[in-house]
Formats: C-alpha cells, sequence, structure tokens
C-alpha cells in the first residue's frame, strides 16, 4: 500500500507498545463526577440542574451556550451535590456540575435509538451530533456539528476520518478502530450523509498494520468509503498536515479545511456519532490511554466523562515510581496537571505518567543555528526567530515572522539541540498578538 | 491522593536526544579521518600543529570565559573543533607559535569578543587563517610535499618530520603561476598524497567524514553539493583552452574545497539557516571561489570566498524566509 505524507515534522519515540495490544476495558464508575461545563471550543454550557437534583445517565444537565457550543450530560445516575468552579484540566477553575453516584447507573428515559442513517436526513444527522454534546475526541474537543454546517459557499467535497493517532504513548484510537471497526464507519457514513459528501477516507499511520487491514476489510462493502496509508511521522495527524498529505492541498493561512473541501473529523468521534444514533446515548463515556513508565500497569480504558484521574491512576496499579509529570494527551501536546484531582473530559485522549527522571527540564543553551528546527516546522517557518523575538517580548517582529500559524506541535523544541523553549515562547506570543488584534479589533 | 510535587511545564514533554555538545563531538569524529591521512603524508609534525592548535583554542576559551566571569563551556567541543579547523588550514610546516597565534585569534578575537558560540558572524577558524596568511604570507604558503613513499610505507607515521620544502601546490600548477611542476595523477589528490594544507589533503578522508555528518544530520547536502557543483560546472566551462575544456575533477579535489564546503561553509553560525539561503550560499561561495582561482592574485579562493558568503549570510536568510504552509499566492 502507497503511504502519503506532508513535509517537516520529526519521528519521536513511540512508546505504544505500552498499550498498543490492550483492549479497551470499561473503568470503575466513578463515585463522584465532575463535569465541567465548558469541555469543548467555543461559549460555555448554561446548567440546567442545580444542587440536590436527581439525574440519570444521558441526561442533559448544560444547555449549549450558542452555536459553537455543545450541551453537557450526566454520565452517572445519582445526585448533583454542587454547582461550583472547580479544577479543570486545562489549567483553570471552571464552572461545574459535580453529581454523587448512586451506583445504579439508571439511563435516562430519553436515551433512545434515533432511527437507521439511510431515514436521516442530514439536518437530523447534525441535530442528533449537536445534541449529544459531540465534540472533537482527537483532543482539541471542536464542536463536531459546526463542522458538518459549513458555510455555503464552501463546497464540501470530502470527509478525511483521522487514525493518524501521531502522538507517541496513546493507542485508544487505534484500539477503537480495531475493536468498533463497524461504529467508526458507521459514523463515517453518517458525517458523509451530513455533509452530503460522497467520498470518505479513513487515514492511517503506517505503524497500525491490523487496524488498516480491519479496515480494509470492513470498508470493502462501500465503496465510497477508502482506507489510506499514512507515513508514520509526527504531526501526520495535524488537521492540515492530514489535508495536505491526501489531497496535495494546502488549507490557506487563517482559513479552514473546509476552504479546501475537505472536513476532518477523529475516529473517536464517528463512533461516538454512531452510538448516539443507534442507542441515542451522548457523549458521556470516552476511550482513554493511561500510560507512561510511571505507570505500574498502563491500560486503554473506558472512561465515563467527569471520572477524576486519580481513579484511573489507582485502576492502573498506581504510580510505578515517584511521579514526576502527568499529562492529559501525548508527550507532544498533551497538558502537565498541577493536580490528580481534576476530571477526564471530552478532550481527554490520554493520562501520561512521566518518571522524575523523564521529567526533569532539560538545560537551555544558546541557539547554535542549526537550523534543526526549521527543517522540522510542518508550518515551514523559522522558529528560531519568532522564538527570538517572543523572549525579547518583541511581538510584532514575531508576528512578522508568522508567528500565528504556528500550529504548536512541539517539532522545533523537540529537535533542538540546545533545547531552546521554542514553541513555549512561540505560544506566548500568538496569545499577546491575539490580545493585540482583539483590543485593535 | 496526597499532595505529590508535579512538575509542570508547557508541551513539548519530551525532547530528542541531541545536544550541542553531541553534534560538536561529531563534526570532530568526521574530522578524524583527514587527522589520520594528515599524519600519513605529513608526518608527526602533522600532528603536533594539530596538537598545539587545539590545546590553545580550548584553553583560549577557557581561560577568556573565566576571566570574563561567564560560565565555562570547553566541555561543547566547539573550541576543539575551531582548534582543528584552525589547523587544517595552517601547512604542515608551521612552526609552533603560528598554531598558537592563530588558534588564540580564531577564539579570543572572532568567536568570544563577538560573544561566544553562535554570535561571531565570521567562520572562525577561516578568519583566523586570512589574519596569518595577511601577516605571515611566507609561513603560510610553505607546502611540504608529503614523504615519496608515505603511503606504502609500512610505518608512516615513523615518517621523519617533512622538510620544509616548497613545493608548488597542483592549484598554482593549474593556474600557469608556477611552472615548475607537473600535475599530480588524480588518484594522488584523491588519496591525499600531494601537498597542501594539513587537512585539506585527502579528498578521500575528508568525503569519508563527510558522510558521517550527513548521515548523522549534523548538516544537509544543500551547502556542500551546491558549492562543489558550481565549482566544477564552472571550472568545466571556463576551460583555458576555451569553452568547456576546464579540468574539473582537477579543481574539485585540489586545494581546500571538500574541506571547506563540507566543514566550514556549514558552519551553523555564519551560514542561512533557510533552506533557499543554504542553496544560494552554496552557489555564491562557488562562484567566487571559481573567479579567484581562475582570474584573482591568490591560487586559493575557498577561505575568502566563504568569508564573503558568511558576512553576506544575514542578508540572504532575510531574503529567503520560506513561504509559509496555506500561504495564499500573492497575498504574501
Ligand atoms: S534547533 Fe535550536 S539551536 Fe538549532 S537553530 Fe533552532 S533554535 Fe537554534
Ligand atoms: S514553530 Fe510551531 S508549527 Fe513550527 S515546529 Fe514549532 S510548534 Fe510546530
Amino acid at each position: 500500500m502507497k503511504t502519503v505524507t506532508f513535509k517537516g515534522g520529526i519521528h519521536p519515540s513511540y512508546n505504544k507498545e505500552f498499550t498498543a495490544s490492550k483492549p479497551i476495558r470499561p473503568a470503575a464508575l466513578p463515585q463522584t463526577a465532575v463535569i465541567p461545563l465548558q469541555q469543548h471550543v467555543g461559549a460555555p454550557c448554561k446548567p440546567l440542574v442545580k444542587a440536590g437534583d436527581e439525574v440519570k445517565v444521558g441526561q442533559k444537565i448544560g444547555e449549549a451556550g450558542g452555536f459553537v457550543s455543545v450541551p453537557v450530560h450526566a454520565s452517572v445516575s445519582g445526585k448533583v451535590v454542587a454547582v461550583e468552579p472547580r479544577l479543570h484540566p486545562g489549567g483553570q477553575q471552571v464552572m461545574s456540575l459535580v453529581i454523587e453516584s448512586d451506583g445504579q447507573d439508571t439511563v435516562d428515559e430519553n436515551v433512545q435509538p434515533r432511527g437507521d442513517i439511510d431515514k436521516l436526513s442530514a439536518k437530523e444527522i447534525i441535530d442528533i451530533i449537536k445534541e449529544a454534546g459531540i465534540a472533537g475526541l482527537g483532543g482539541a474537543a471542536f464542536p463536531t456539528h459546526v463542522k458538518l454546517s459549513p458555510p455555503p459557499d464552501k463546497k464540501v467535497e470530502l470527509v478525511i476520518i483521522n487514525g493518524a493517532e501521531c502522538e507517541p504513548y496513546l493507542t485508544c484510537d487505534h484500539r477503537l478502530m480495531l475493536e468498533q471497526t463497524d461504529d467508526v464507519i458507521y459514523g463515517t457514513r453518517a458525517i458523509m450523509k451530513a455533509l452530503g459528501v460522497s467520498k470518505g477516507i479513513i487515514a492511517i499511520e503506517n505503524n497500525k498494520p491490523d487496524a488498516i487491514a480491519a479496515m480494509l476489510k470492513a470498508t470493502s462493502a462501500y465503496a465510497n468509503i477508502e482506507v489510506m496509508a499514512l507515513k508514520t511521522k509526527y504531526p501526520q495527524g495535524a488537521e492540515k498536515q492530514l489535508i495536505k498529505a491526501i489531497t496535495g492541498k494546502e488549507v490557506p493561512s487563517g482559513g479552514l479545511p473546509a476552504d479546501v473541501g475537505t472536513v476532518v473529523d477523529n475516529v473517536g468521534t464517528a463512533a461516538t456519532i454512531a452510538r448516539a444514533i443507534k442507542t441515542g446515548m451522548p457523549l458521556i463515556e470516552r476511550a482513554v490511554t493511561v500510560t507512561g513508565r510511571g505507570i505500574k500497569e498502563p491500560a486503554n480504558l473506558m472512561v465515563r466523562i467527569g471520572t477524576p484521574f486519580s481513579q484511573l491512576i489507582d485502576e492502573c496499579g498506581g504510580f510505578a515510581d515517584k511521579p514526576g509529570k502527568v499529562i492529559m494527551g501525548g508527550p507532544m501536546m498533551g497538558i502537565a496537571q498541577y493536580s490528580l484531582d481534576v476530571p477526564v473530559i471530552k478532550g481527554t485522549s490520554g493520562i501520561l505518567v512521566l518518571t522524575e527522571g523523564e521529567a526533569q527540564a532539560p538545560q537551555v543553551q544558546v541557539c547554535i543555528r542549526c537550523a534543526r528546527c526549521v527543517e522540522a516546522c510542518p508550518a515551514d517557518l523559522l522558529p528560531l526567530y519568532i522564538s527570538r523575538y517572543a523572549l525579547a517580548g518583541m511581538y510584532d517582529k514575531a508576528e512578522q515572522y508568522n508567528a500565528m500559524d504556528c500550529i504548536e506541535c512541539g517539532c522545533c523544541s523537540f529537535e533542538c539541540p540546545a533545547k531552546r523553549p521554542l514553541v513555549e515562547s512561540i505560544r506566548l506570543a500568538k496569545r499577546a498578538i491575539a490580545a493585540n488584534r482583539r483590543k485593535a479589533g | 491522593m496526597e499532595n505529590e510535587q508535579l512538575v509542570v511545564s508547557s508541551s513539548p514533554h519530551v525532547r530528542s536526544e541531541s545536544s550541542v555538545s553531541g553534534i560538536m563531538l561529531d563534526v570532530v569524529i568526521a574530522l578524524v579521518p583527514a587527522v589520520i591521512a594528515a599524519a600519513i603524508f605529513f608526518g608527526m609534525r602533522a600532528l603536533f600543529v594539530i596538537g598545539i592548535s587545539i590545546a590553545t583554542a580550548v584553553l583560549t576559551e577557557a581561560l577568556i570565559q573565566y576571566l570574563m566571569k561567564k560560565p565555562v563551556t570547553i566541555n561543547d567541543w566547539s573550541a576543539v573543533v575551531t582548534g582543528l579547523l584552525l589547523a587544517f588550514n595552517l601547512p604542515p610546516t608551521a612552526p609552533w607559535w603560528l598554531a598558537v597565534i592563530g588558534s588564540a585569534f580564531a577564539i579570543a578575537i572572532v568567536k568570544q569578543l563577538f560573544g561566544g558560540l553562535s554570535y561571531n558572524f565570521l567562520n572562525p577558524a577561516l578568519a583566523a587563517r586570512a589574519f596569518l596568511l595577511a601577516s605571515w604570507p611566507v609561513r603560510m604558503t610553505a607546502w611540504a610535499q608529503p614523504g615519496v613513499d608515505a603511503v606504502t610505507t609500512a610505518t608512516p607515521l615513523a615518517q621523519p618530520g617533512v622538510d620544509a620544502v616548497t613545493t608548488a601546490t597542483p592549484l598554482a600548477i593549474l593556474k600557469g603561476t608556477e611552472s615548475a611542476g607537473q600535475l599530480p595523477s588524480l588518484m594522488d589528490m584523491f588519496i591525499g598524497n600531494i601537498g597542501g594544507t594539513i587537512g585539506e589533503t585527502s579528498a578521500l578522508a575528508l568525503l569519508i567524514g563527510a558522510a558521517y555528518l550527513l548521515y548523522k544530520r549534523v548538516i544537509n547536502w544543500r551547502i556542500p553539493f551546491v558549492y562543489i557543483a558550481t565549482v566544477g560546472v564552472l571550472t568545466w566551462i571556463l576551460g583555458p583552452d576555451g569553452a568547456f575544456t576546464g579540468q574539473p575533477l582537477y579543481h574539485i579535489l585540489c586545494g581546500g574545497l571538500i574541506l571547506g564546503a563540507f566543514f566550514m561553509a556549514t558552519d551553523y553560525v555564519t551560514s542561512p539557516v533557510t533552506p533557499l539561503g543554504q542553496i544560494i550560499m552554496g552557489l555564491g561561495c562557488g562562484i567566487i571561489t571559481v573567479v579567484i582561482r581562475l582570474y584573482g592574485g591568490y591560487p586559493e579562493g575557498v577561505s575568502y570566498s566563504i568569508l564573503f558568503m558568511n558576512v553576506a549570510a544575514p542578508l540572504i536568510e532575510r531574503y529567503t524566509v520560506p513561504k509559509k504552509f496555506g500561504e495564499v499566492k500573492g497575498r504574501a
């Protein structure tokens, strides 16, 4: 099978062997689920319940706060004990609904099959997806129904289902493709129908030959869905790089995939959509890879949203040693956690525990101008200069060097032999530039 | 959960194994074959000059950093690289003090005065060579002929120190400025059985080192390949007896071209970081080298061309910023 790829990128140690062969097993129900009202990109939800209310599994408990927003649902049955700010894995305090589980796991009456995609209209499918609270499960958590409602002047012709899973360590998408193959395809068909598109491509990195084989077999019945192998290279699963690899087209700077007639959704999102249509169960659980050398028994778990990290770490045998760093997501783009008392949210693809040794910050040296960051940057930027200006507080110069086009993949910092904080400083510059633009605009 | 002391920092949370000292060490390793070749063809004398030069570079760096109360970074191997490259640019007959002055100048003036590693705008070894050439022109051009049987002698290292017999280098012969002498065979030139500076003599040894650097991704192909190709094509076209009568292979194998193209023009600090800029750097070095060799006052043009392009590098870089991903044509 021919493989496709993009320019730039890196080859980190993938470390997927910790969990790649471990089937997804259900995690225990949390005793207390903390459901933040903001788990997605966009406006926060408005709570529909108050302390003291009884809730059931799948019941909508937070209403979308706007078009770019999705509702949240109870992931356990029990009683709402608090509506208060709680620490969110993103690092801030976020208004959250705290539910004490009754252990019964009683499903809400409204959770009913929504019919068959062949009979549902595009609009009905989009509504189901929106009401199910589905936001990109790849990590970015962008509301899926928004992607499926492109502006009318943009003609979408291709749906790409992202099974690249290029972040090291993570294997939950890999396992989903093996274990929920049919759901992934069902979800793909639903997305295609919602967009009125006749071509779908499921794209998988070639370090997962079993997933490619399973998908090839399962898609053989569908002439309009193709499976494509991607070269294993980080960040192969980054939206723009994925589109470039598959279609050869570059999403314009500052633009959206729809500008080149494409919509990209993650395999986990597709499988969740399939469940929402087939059973009516909204997004209340997701697959999470709990892994790293700092974890005793790494595993892939099916986890209810709102389950605290600490419980999952205990479920995987606890820490192997004194932990150095706990990260939500993968090592390249994940977010380091202050506390284990944070809940799994819709975008939690993994919990990675690094040992103390691995977590040690490298010593920063002066830039030797080796250009490795330039060669690695998939966005064709000059990270050494953006970073230099960012660190000097010269954000206008950083902007001239296209700081805003940085996708924050971290390839530059990864490659830098002088261990310079490249993406770290570029990220700061991006925030300052965005703030300036808001002020000016 | 008990209060764990977790490290919180911004992503990425993993880094590659590469390091500054690792890269510099790779350069040293890549230069070892040429050191061996120098020992074979020029004897212990060459090793002595190399040793003095490295020791001076490292000591100068340590002393200056100590005096300036900066962290002493001699363990990053960069001073060793500078010392080695400077020695490679000296004739094997160089007296010890020439190596000391050159090395100290390279580190103290060219490198540290501008703020240390990666702030110098000229290649330290080449700038020092130019300084020595201007100050002691005769000492710097006293080429030695390698021991006649050096290649076949059982213990080449036991060769007696080479006498400072001035011989014509192939380049001088090619140019016709020195009538005495005859062009050595291409094979001798490739292996290194010819006169020249300590490091430039053996193309074979240098190419082994260059292959190592390319393999380890310490350097990329752009500057050296474009440089050498430019010299080859231009010297072939601009032959002494009309178009396409040149001897490109001689021009490629002799003088410091291979040394310069792979080990000096690729110096990170003094060459552009942009891909297109690197190609222009190679082209520029090639054109200037050929112009000096064929029409200039010196037989050799590699060091001056690289120094010239060092000065131009920041400008080249500014005009070769790559088109960013997704840049719309006409809306730069
Ligand atoms: S990778 Fe690091 S040392 Fe190399 S040019 Fe970029 S910032 Fe400088
Ligand atoms: S500059 Fe941005 S896009 Fe480029 S490698 Fe660094 S993080 Fe990735």
